[in-house]
């Protein structure tokens, strides 16, 4: 399979990041955990971040988001620059998936209430059609629309999750790790949904992952990270040929085979 | 091979309202001197079987069992004391979530100091000497910043080499390790792996490792149990799991993606009720 070749992406970026640092804390507890990042994500594209642990691979979805304050460098979204304050209007074209499907949903909202509260957040006025629409595209159905998290599995949350993100419509998803919290089966599941909505929408992904072989399947290409640095931008194809050039990335590659 | 713990017919039962639901049913196995794999998935068992070794289900959990011995001692008939003796001294446990495992108000060097000075004499200054130690067999870089930090500031995967370190403090007999590295990268995982292997084969501990993840059990157990609905369904050699016979392993090997084997869609497994009912699988050599 040659999906590189065969869905060629629009060469127009649909977000591009150049000189990116974000910091936490300061004096001697500051931690520089995203030195310098630059790549772009073209629109339609799927882009895989990989790394170990504390590389900064998340922290880069989380400065995007605004989720971490401390940033510096440039930020382009479809060609707008991302400021220090983001207006609704990001939040229309941007949404995240984070990694935990039992800590980002609110234990007493039922999945009706989550979705409702989003769409209503972002100005629709035909709710109620959209829940069901929305729990309809993510494999859901119906009767799951009244039940709490509780009530549902890992693999259903992370779809309500899925289905949350998606409401407002948007063109750029953040996928932080959406299936390391998941059974090897649901994860083939979920990973499939995935690639649905990107076809079906022409959605864009930004996807974080640690596991080599779930962005190898999802992505176009992937920026390998060490230490807050982006060591090598790669395609996939040069991934499946272990064809890495930077020594991480090598060692990378061979722990995962 | 000398037996270290003898399971027999476990079984871990939760009454509700709906009747008992039975978590564990009449699993059997017998732990060495090596590294013995549970994998399943979320729900099949694994995890709770863990747990009643250790006696940690709560009731109105109920575990039974024809005996769950430890070097010939039935743990089952210990009083709450003597089991305290056991936990953490002679079998210790890695939790799943680092999360819920740190005293998120605690210093992390405060708690492994603890976690030594409860089961060894020795003064702060040697506890926390010991500590940076430890923290650096896992691998933890910087340990001397880690001591002084709070859980929260830690990442997942550090977190989790951090509840590794203080459970291999006391130096126990066995290590009961629910999803250790799930949490992990492949190469952190590499190292924290080799840290346990080294263990198993320096100190002749026994390794439970309780997995989802079947490659990784494959390339680093011994042996393997493969657990669906709370029963055993098949038994192998750690190296022969890629030619294991029963559906259900087969559908969880093949639902992977693969690197070098690239496919449009993911196999998707189709569970069939026959499994469930099928008895159990001894896992006693």
């Amino acid at each position: 399979m040659v999906r590189g070749a065969e869905r060629e992406w629009d060469r127009m970026s649909m977000l591009e990041v150049s000189g990116l640092n974000v910091w936490f804390g300061k004096h001697r507890d500051r931690v520089d955990a995203v030195k310098d990042a630059t790549f772009d994500v073209g629109r339609g594209e799927s882009f895989g971040l990989v790394g170990e642990s504390g590389s900064g691979k998340s922290t880069i979805l989380r400065a995007i988001t605004g989720l971490a304050p401390n940033w510096s460098g440039t930020m382009t979204l479809d060609g707008r620059p991302i400021g220090k304050t983001r207006p609704k209007t990001f939040f229309k074209t941007v949404q995240m998936v984070f990694q935990d499907p039992y800590a980002s949903l609110h234990p007493r909202h039922s999945v009706d209430q989550v979705l409702g509260e989003t769409l209503h957040l972002h100005g629709f006025k035909n709710i109620d059609t959209r829940v069901v629409k929305l729990l309809d595209d993510v494999g859901l159905g119906q009767k799951f629309r009244f039940r709490y998290p509780h009530q549902l599995s890992g693999g259903q949350r992370q779809r309500v999750a899925i289905a949350r993100a998606l409401a407002p419509e948007p063109e750029l998803l953040l996928l932080d790790e959406p299936t390391s919290a998941l059974d090897v089966s649901v994860q083939a599941e979920i990973l499939n949904l995935l690639a649905d909505l990107r076809r079906d929408r022409s959605l864009t992904y930004l996807m974080v992952s640690h596991d080599l072989s779930v962005v190898g399947h999802m992505c176009d290409r992937l920026a390998v990270m060490k230490d807050g640095e982006i060591v090598e931008i790669l395609d996939v194809d040069a991934l499946r040929a272990m064809n890495a050039s930077h020594p991480y990335s090598k060692q990378l590659l061979e722990a995962s085979l | 091979m000398s037996t270290l713990l003898d399971v027999r017919n476990l079984w871990v039962r939760f009454p509700s309202r709906n009747g008992v639901f039975d978590a564990v049913r009449g699993v059997s196995f017998t732990l060495g001197r090596e590294r013995l794999g549970i994998v399943g998935e979320s729900g099949s068992g694994k995890s709770m079987t863990g747990r009643a070794i250790l006696r940690l289900i709560r009731p109105p959990g109920i575990v039974e069992a024809d005996q769950i011995s430890l070097e010939g001692r039935d743990l089952l008939k210990l009083s709450e004391k003597d089991m305290r003796a056991v936990r953490g001294q002679r079998i210790s446990m890695v939790m799943q979530d680092p999360k819920f495992s740190l005293n998120p108000v605690m210093r992390i060097g405060d708690q492994i100091i603890e976690a030594y000075r409860l089961h060894n004499s020795a003064s702060k200054a040697e506890a926390y000497v010991k500590s940076v130690e430890m923290l650096e067999a896992v691998s933890i870089r910087d340990a001397e910043r880690v001591m002084r930090a709070y859980p929260h500031e830690m990442s997942g995967g550090m977190g989790q080499r951090i509840m590794i370190a203080m459970m291999l403090i006391p130096n126990p007999e066995i290590l009961i390790a629910d999803e250790p590295t799930s949490a992990l990268d492949v190469s952190v995982q590499r190292q924290v792996l080799d840290i346990m292997d080294k263990l198993v084969k320096e100190r002749g501990m026994g390794l439970i490792f309780i997995s989802h993840d079947l490659n990784l059990v494959a390339d680093f157990c011994d042996r393997v149990l493969i657990m669906y609905a709370g029963r055993i369904v098949e038994v192998c050699d750690a190296d022969k799991l890629h030619d294991a016979k029963h559906p259900y392993t087969r559908g969880l090997l093949n639902s992977l993606p693969r690197l070098d084997a690239p496919r449009e869609r993911l196999e998707v497994l189709e569970r069939d009720p026959e499994w469930s009912e099928a008895p159990s699988v001894s896992g006693t050599v």
